[in-house]
C-alpha cells in the first residue's frame, strides 16, 4: 500500500497547488515534495532487499483481460523512488528565486511529473508501466512549452512527436508480448519474464523496445531532439528531464529488454553496446566545443547515459550495479550544475562562455560548490561519479577489452569539457557581464546543500545503495542467464 | 425495437410543433424525445435477441450498445445546437425532425437482418443528411457541399443496390443467415463468383458512408461546408452506424475471411495512410477534423480486418470514445468561430484558437483532452480504443497492420498538437466567450467520461 501512496501523495499534493492559488503554490509545492520524500525514506527503512518485490497493491483493470493496475517495489525500484522523491523538492525549491507567470499551474506540473515518473518506477504492470511512461511526457512538454525560451513551441514538439513514435514501439512490443502469455492473458511483466519466444521474434521486440528507450535517454543516433530541448526549456523541466526522465529509458532497459528478450540481446547486443560507446565519444567531443553552458551540460549528459546503457548492455552483475549507482549520481549531478548555470545566468543574463570570466572572485560559496558537483561529474575518488564509473568501464572492459579502452576515454574527455566550463566561466579576468555578482543566497544553499552531502555519501560509502539493489540485480541476472 | 416507434412519432410531433410561435420549444423538447428514446432502448436489455417484421431486424445487446451510442451522440449534439435562433433562414423544426428521423434510418442499419432493412436503413440517415448539409439556404458552400454529397451519394447507393441484387441472385435471400449458410458452404466446395461481386460491390457502398479511402473524396469537402453542427452528426452517428452495418455484414460472411480479410486490410492501410498524411497540410481545424474522421475509420477497419474475439467491444469502444472527443472538439469549434470571423465568415482556422487557455481555459481545456484521445495518449479513452483495436488486430497475429497504424498515429499527434499549441503557447486577441450552461455541462461531459473511461476503461466492460 506504501507504493499506492508513493503515487498518490503527489497527484494530490498537485491539485492541492493548482487550486489553492498563485500566492501560495510555491509552498505548498515544497510541502508536497518533501511529503513524498518522508514516505519514500518512510519506505526505505522498512524496505528488504532480499525480499523482492515488497508494499505492493494489484486491482483489477480490464477485469476480462487480466490487465491490472498493479505496482510494486524492488530493490531496482526503490533506488530510483529515492532518487526521484529526493530530486523533486530541490527542483521546486530551485525555481523560487524565480518569478514565473502562472505559478500554481507550475508547481503542480511538476508534482504531476513526480506521480508519473514514480508510476514508471514502481509498475509491475506492463501496460501501467507504459502508461505513466508516457503520461510522464504531458506535465513536462507543458512545462517547456510554457515556460520555456524563444524557440520553445518548435523545439518541444519535436521532442514530444520523436519520444512519442518510440515508445509507440515499445507499445506494439507490449501487446504482441500480451497475447503470447499462455492461457487467459495476463500483462504482469514477471509473466513476460517466463516466455520462451523464439529467436526471430525476440529479434524484433529487442528493436522495437531498443528504439523506444534509446529515443528516452537518448543514445546515438536518436538524441537530436536532446540538446535543444534542454536548452530551451525552463531550468526546473530540464532538471525533471536530465535528472530523472532520462532514467526511465535506464530503467526500462534493465527491466524489460534484459530479462525479456536474452536471446535478442544476443543477436544485436553488440551493436547497441557500439551505438552506446558512439554515443560516449561523440557527445563528449560536442561538449567540448560549446559556449552555452546549458548545452554543453546537455550534450555532457548524453555522454554519460551512453556509459550506463553500454554497462546495461554487458549484462553483468558489475555493469547493472554500475549502471543503477550511476543513475543516482548523474542524477545529482547534473541537477546541481544545471542550478549553478541557471543562478549564473539569472545574475549575468547570459551563459556563453566567451562572455563570463572571474566568478570566483567574489563568491566563495558558488566556487566551491560548483567545484564539488563539477569533480563528481568528472569521477574524482571519493564523489559519487567515481564509484559508477569503476564499476560501469570496468564492466565494458569484461565484455570487450578494446571497447572498454575506447569507453576508457571519456574520463579524459569529461575532465576537459569540464574543467574548460569551469575554468572559463569562472576564473580569469572579470568580464562586464560579472560586475556587481553577489554569492549565493539561503535559499540557493539549501538548494546545494543536500546535493553536495549526497555526493561525497555516495563517494565514501557507496555500499548503503549498492546493498538496495544487489539482491534485485543478480534475480535479473539469473533470469537473463537462464 | 422502441425506439424506431419512439422516434418516427416524436419526429412527426416535432415538425408539428414547428407551428407554434415560439422557436424555443423546440429544443428542450426534442432531448425530451431523445432521452426518452435512449430510455426506451435498454428496457430490452440482457433479454434478447429478438426478431422484429418477419426476421428483418435483430435486436440483441450488441444492437443495443450501438443504439446507446447514437442516441447518447444525438442527445449531446442537439443539446449544443442551439444557434439556430440567431439565423432568420433556419427552420429549427425541420432541422429536428429529420435529425429524429435519420435516427430511425441508423438504427434499423445497426440492427439490420435483411439487406432490405439495411438498403433501407441507409437510404433514411442519408437523405436527411443530404437536407441537413444543405440546410445553410444562403451560403453557397454549403449548397455545394450538399450536391456533391448527394451525387456521390446516390452513386455509392446504386453500387450497394448492385451488390444486394448479386448477393439475392447467388443465395436466393436477403436474409444474413441465409448469406451466412452460403458463405459456409461455398468456402467448402463450390465457388460463387457473383457472391464475391456482390459482397465487394455492397462492401464499396458501405464504405463509401464511413468515407473510408479511396471512396473518402467528397469528405473534406462536405464536413466543411456542412453547418459544423450537421457536420459532427455525420462524423460521429453516420460513422458508428456504418461501422455497425459493416461488422454485422463481415461477421456472417466470416466463412470466407480469407477471401476479403486482404481487401479490407488493404483500405485500413489506405484510409490510414490517406486520412493522417491528409490532415497535416490543413490549415483550417474543421477540414483537419474531415481528415481525422478518415483516420479513424482506418483504425476502426483494423478492426474488421482481424475480426476476432475483441473485435466486437473494439469497435463499440472505439465508437464511444471517437464520438465523445468528436463532439466536444466541434462544440469548442462552433463557439470559437462565431466569435472570430474572417469577411463575415466564421473562422475555423488554427489561427482563430490563438491565445485560447487565457481567457477561456475552460474551454481550452475542454479541447485539449478530446485532441489527447483522438491521438490515443493514454489516460484518455482513446487510447484505450486503439489498445483494443490493436489487441484485437494482435489476437488475429497480423502484427504488421499494427505497426503501420502506429506509424500513422505519430503523424496525427503532429496535427491534433497544432491546435493544443495554439490554444496554449501562442499570443492572441483573447475574447471572453459566453458559453450557455448547458452547453458548457455538455462539454464537461464529453470531457469527464473520456477521461473516466481513459483511467478505468473496466467500468464500460462490467456494462456490456
Amino acid at each position: 500500500m506504501l507504493t499506492l501512496l508513493l503515487i498518490l501523495l503527489p497527484i494530490a499534493a498537485g491539485v492541492i497547488t493548482l487550486l489553492a492559488g498563485e500566492r501560495m503554490a510555491k509552498q505548498l509545492a515544497l510541502v508536497g515534495g518533501l511529503a513524498s520524500l518522508g514516505v519514500a525514506v518512510f519506505t526505505w527503512l522498512q524496505f528488504d532487499p532480499a525480499a523482492g518485490s515488497q508494499f505492493g497493491f494489484k486491482y483489477a483493470w480490464v477485469a476480462s483481460g487480466g490487465i491490472s493496475f498493479a505496482a510494486g517495489i524492488d530493490g531496482i525500484s526503490m533506488l530510483l523512488v529515492l532518487l526521484t522523491t529526493f530530486l523533486t523538492p530541490l527542483i521546486i525549491l530551485s525555481a523560487f528565486k524565480n518569478e514565473y507567470k502562472n505559478p500554481a499551474a507550475f508547481y503542480s506540473l511538476i508534482l504531476f511529473m513526480e506521480a508519473a515518473l514514480i508510476g514508471v518506477f514502481t509498475a509491475t504492470d506492463a501496460f501501467l508501466f507504459y502508461l505513466f511512461f508516457e503520461a510522464a511526457l504531458i506535465p513536462v512538454y507543458f512545462l517547456a512549452a510554457i515556460w520555456g525560451g524563444e524557440n520553445r513551441i518548435k523545439v518541444t514538439f519535436k521532442f514530444f512527436i520523436y519520444t512519442i513514435f518510440g515508445s509507440l514501439f515499445m507499445f506494439v512490443a507490449l501487446v504482441y508480448l500480451y497475447y503470447q502469455t499462455p492461457g487467459a492473458h495476463t500483462s504482469e511483466i514477471a509473466a513476460f519474464y517466463q516466455l520462451q519466444l523464439s529467436p526471430t521474434a525476440q529479434g524484433y521486440v529487442f528493436w522495437a523496445f531498443f528504439i523506444a528507450f534509446a529515443i528516452k535517454m537518448p543514445l546515438f543516433p536518436f538524441h537530436t531532439w536532446q540538446p535543444d530541448t534542454y536548452t530551451e526549456s525552463p531550468t526546473a523541466a530540464t532538471m525533471l528531464l536530465s535528472g530523472i526522465m532520462l532514467k526511465m529509458g535506464v530503467y526500462g532497459l534493465i527491466r524489460l529488454l534484459l530479462p525479456i528478450v536474452p536471446l535478442g540481446m544476443e543477436q544485436w547486443g553488440f551493436l547497441a553496446m557500439i551505438l552506446s560507446v558512439i554515443g560516449i565519444i561523440y557527445g563528449s567531443i560536442i561538449a567540448i566545443q560549446q559556449s552555452d553552458m546549458k548545452t554543453l551540460i546537455a550534450y555532457s549528459s548524453f555522454a554519460h547515459v551512453g556509459l550506463m546503457a553500454a554497462g546495461v548492455f554487458s549484462s553483468s552483475l558489475n555493469g547493472l550495479q554500475g549502471a543503477l549507482i550511476q543513475m543516482l549520481a548523474h542524477g545529482i549531478n547534473v541537477i546541481g550544475l544545471f542550478f549553478i548555470v541557471d543562478i549564473i545566468y539569472s545574475r549575468t543574463k547570459t551563459r556563453y562562455l566567451d562572455q563570463l570570466g572571474g566568478i570566483t572572485q567574489s563568491t566563495p560559496h558558488l566556487s566551491v560548490y560548483f567545484m564539488v558537483l563539477l569533480l563528481g561529474s568528472v569521477a574524482l575518488p571519493l564523489t559519487n561519479g567515481f564509484v559508477g564509473e569503476f564499476l560501469l568501464l570496468s564492466s565494458v572492459f569484461q565484455y570487450k577489452g578494446w571497447l572498454g579502452a575506447v569507453a576508457g576515454l571519456t574520463i579524459i574527455l569529461g575532465s576537459v569539457y569540464m574543467l574548460r566550463l569551469f575554468q572559463k566561466s569562472m576564473f580569469g579576468p572579470k568580464s562586464k557581464w560579472v560586475e556587481g555578482f553577489q554569492d549565493l543566497t539561503a535559499s540557493e544553499r539549501a538548494v546545494l546543500l543536500p546535493l553536495i552531502v549526497m555526493v561525497f555519501w555516495i563517494g565514501i560509502y557507496p555500499s548503503t545503495f549498492l546493498k538496495i539493489t544487489e539482491p534485485a540485480v543478480n534475480q535479473l541476472l539469473q533470469l537473463v542467464n537462464n | 425495437m422502441y425506439p424506431i416507434i419512439l422516434l418516427s412519432v416524436f419526429g412527426v410531433v416535432t415538425l408539428f410543433l414547428g407551428f407554434s410561435k415560439s422557436k424555443n420549444i423546440l429544443l428542450p423538447s426534442t432531448l425530451l424525445f431523445l432521452a426518452i428514446a435512449l430510455g426506451s432502448n435498454f428496457v430490452d436489455w440482457g433479454k434478447g435477441p429478438f426478431l422484429y417484421f418477419y426476421d428483418m431486424l435483430r435486436v440483441d445487446n450488441l444492437t443495443l450498445a450501438f443504439n446507446g451510442i447514437v442516441l447518447i451522440s444525438a442527445f449531446m449534439i442537439v443539446a449544443i445546437s442551439g444557434g439556430f435562433q440567431d439565423n432568420a433562414d433556419a427552420e429549427p423544426a425541420e432541422y429536428y425532425g429529420l435529425m429524429l428521423f435519420s435516427l430511425v434510418g441508423a438504427i434499423m442499419m445497426i440492427g439490420f437482418d435483411h439487406l432490405i432493412m439495411l438498403f433501407i436503413g441507409v437510404e433514411i440517415l442519408s437523405v436527411a443528411m443530404y437536407v441537413l448539409t444543405g440546410s445553410n439556404k444562403r451560403n453557397l458552400r454549403s449548397n455545394e457541399a450538399a450536391l456533391k454529397y448527394f451525387l456521390m451519394g446516390a452513386f455509392a447507393t446504386g453500387f450497394m443496390l448492385f451488390g444486394m441484387t448479386l448477393l439475392y441472385g447467388a443465395t436466393g435471400s436477403f436474409q444474413l443467415v441465409a448469406i451466412q449458410g452460403f458463405a459456409s458452404n461455398m468456402a467448402a466446395a463450390s465457388q460463387s463468383y457473383i457472391f464475391y461481386a456482390g459482397l465487394l460491390l455492397l462492401l464499396i457502398g458501405m464504405l463509401f458512408k464511413v468515407s473510408a479511402a479511396p471512396f473518402h473524396f467528397w469528405t473534406p469537402d462536405v464536413y466543411e461546408g456542412a453547418p459544423t453542427i450537421f457536420t459532427t452528426f455525420m462524423s460521429t452517428i453516420v460513422k458508428t452506424a456504418g461501422f455497425a452495418a459493416l461488422f454485422r455484414l463481415l461477421n456472417h460472411t466470416f466463412a470466407i475471411y480469407n477471401f476479403w480479410w486482404i481487401v479490407i486490410a488493404a483500405i485500413a492501410v489506405l484510409t490510414l495512410l490517406v486520412g493522417n498524411i491528409g490532415a497535416t497540410s490543413q490549415n483550417s481545424f474543421k477540414r483537419m477534423l474531415a481528415y481525422s474522421g478518415i483516420s479513424h475509420a482506418g483504425y476502426l477497419l483494423i478492426a474488421l480486418t482481424a475480426l476476432s474475439k475483441p473485435t466486437q467491444n473494439a469497435i463499440i469502444f472505439y465508437s464511444l470514445a471517437y464520438s465523445l472527443s468528436t463532439i466536444a472538439a466541434f462544440g469548442v469549434l462552433m463557439l470559437v468561430s462565431k466569435e472570430k470571423t474572417i469577411e463575415g465568415q466564421p473562422n475555423e482556422r488554427y489561427e482563430a484558437f490563438n491565445g485560447l487557455a487565457k481567457q477561456n481555459p475552460l474551454l481550452a481545456f475542454v479541447l485539449a483532452v478530446s485532441m489527447l484521445s483522438l491521438a490515443g495518449i493514454p489516460l484518455t479513452a482513446g487510447f484505450w480504443g486503439k489498445f483494443f483495436i490493436f489487441t484485437s488486430a494482435a489476437e488475429r497475429g497480423i502484427m504488421w497492420i499494427t505497426v503501420i497504424a502506429v506509424l500513422m498515429s505519430t503523424v496525427g499527434i503532429y496535427y491534433y498538437f497544432r491546435v493544443i499549441i495554439s490554444s496554449y503557447f501562442k499570443e492572441g486577441d483573447t475574447v471572453k466567450i459566453r458559453v450557455a450552461p448547458f452547453y458548457q455541462i455538455i462539454l464537461v461531459l464529453a470531457t469527464f467520461l473520456t477521461i473516466l473511461f481513459g483511467l478505468a476503461p473496466g467500468i464500460f466492460e462490467k456494462l456490456i
